[in-house]
């Protein structure tokens, strides 16, 4: 009777559950679109969350400013602009490729490249200096001092 | 010596940029609105809300637009700079009292002393926005076609209103 019961109670939170999630499922597509974008600008007060992340009164402000607009049926870009004009490209963080920003984007890439460079012409430079020269007779005689043999031996 | 000569240039370019980066105060992001007119408003007044002040207003005057807050703490700090500056009479001063009750407003004013011309009230921030600020005390210089000259984020050091502000203000005053 008792594991009827508990399984009874395991049901019904399971249901319940269920309706919970149903409930989070249901945020319209305004809320998706909101939280898209601010997951995309840089809250300026905490400068490594997003506005999305970010509970600061100034991302709280801005939300409300992404949504309005929405709602006005601005587009992302115009919003992104919109913040641009006011905060700089800074609140972006996939900040557009400029002069400023070369390095950032392009750095990364250069140093890999250079990298590559260094190393092939390092490895090339190696074998060119490895000849198979025979030994000369002093590089003879020491490698046969150490490998504690004879002429007599090796003939 | 050339194959040490190589990670040592890398090892100082790279120390290099950290040193720099180090000097760099990460809070300060530069404003877009540098030599941008500054963003319109008509706020209602913090001492007498029926009535409005617009940016048009200034219109002519070199003036700082000064955002401060009665819950700011750094406003403490740079408020007795910005009463002294008063007192002189060099630049008039505007106060933003941003997303601030209009008593705890009133109030500070009282306590500290009130070095503006008059404040406005942007109760919401929005005019804030406008003008990017993010972080309370921000102070701009505007020219007298409204241009955004120079801005300051943080607060207004004596350094920084002798070696910065008064110098542009000279300026800007003594050009058009």
């Amino acid at each position: 009777m008792r594991s009827l019961l508990a399984a009874l109670a395991l049901v019904a939170a399971c249901v319940l559950g269920a309706n919970a999630a149903e409930v989070a499922r249901t945020e319209s597509a305004l809320d998706k679109r909101v939280t898209e974008l601010s997951q995309s600008l840089r809250c300026l007060v905490c400068q490594n969350q997003s506005i999305a992340d970010s509970q600061a009164p100034l991302a709280i402000d801005l939300k409300n400013q992404v949504r309005e607009k929405m709602e006005k049926g601005m587009s992302n870009d115009q919003i992104v602009n919109y913040m641009v004009e006011r905060y700089g490209d800074f609140v972006l963080y996939r900040p557009p490729v400029n002069a400023a920003t070369l390095v950032l984007w392009f750095g990364p890439a250069a140093l890999l490249v250079l990298g590559l460079i260094m190393l092939f012409r390092h490895l090339a430079r190696r074998r060119r200096d490895e000849p198979n020269a025979p030994l000369s007779e002093t590089e003879h005689e020491r490698a046969r001092a150490l490998l504690g043999t004879t002429d007599k031996d090796s003939a | 010596m050339s194959r040490y000569l190589l990670p040592l240039g890398i090892f100082v370019v790279i120390a290099a940029f950290l040193a720099i980066g180090l000097g760099l105060d990460p809070r300060e992001v530069p404003s877009p609105l540098i030599n941008k007119p500054a963003p319109a408003f008509s706020l209602p007044q913090l001492h007498q809300p029926a009535q409005k002040f617009s940016r048009e207003d200034m219109k002519g005057k070199v003036w700082l637009l000064n955002v401060w807050a009665s819950w700011c703490v750094a406003c403490r700090e740079e408020h007795p700079v910005l009463v002294e500056l008063a007192k002189s009479g060099v630049v008039p001063i505007v106060g933003l009292n941003y997303k601030d009750e209009r008593l705890d407003g009133l109030r500070w004013l009282g306590q500290f002393g009130d070095p503006y011309q008059l404040s406005v009230y942007d109760r919401e921030g929005l005019i804030g926005i406008d003008y990017g600020v993010y972080g309370v005390p921000e102070t701009f210089l505007i020219d007298k076609a409204g241009i955004i000259r120079y801005k300051r984020i943080g607060v207004v050091t004596p350094e920084i209103l002798r070696d910065k502000i008064l110098p542009l203000v000279r300026e800007l005053n003594g050009n058009a």
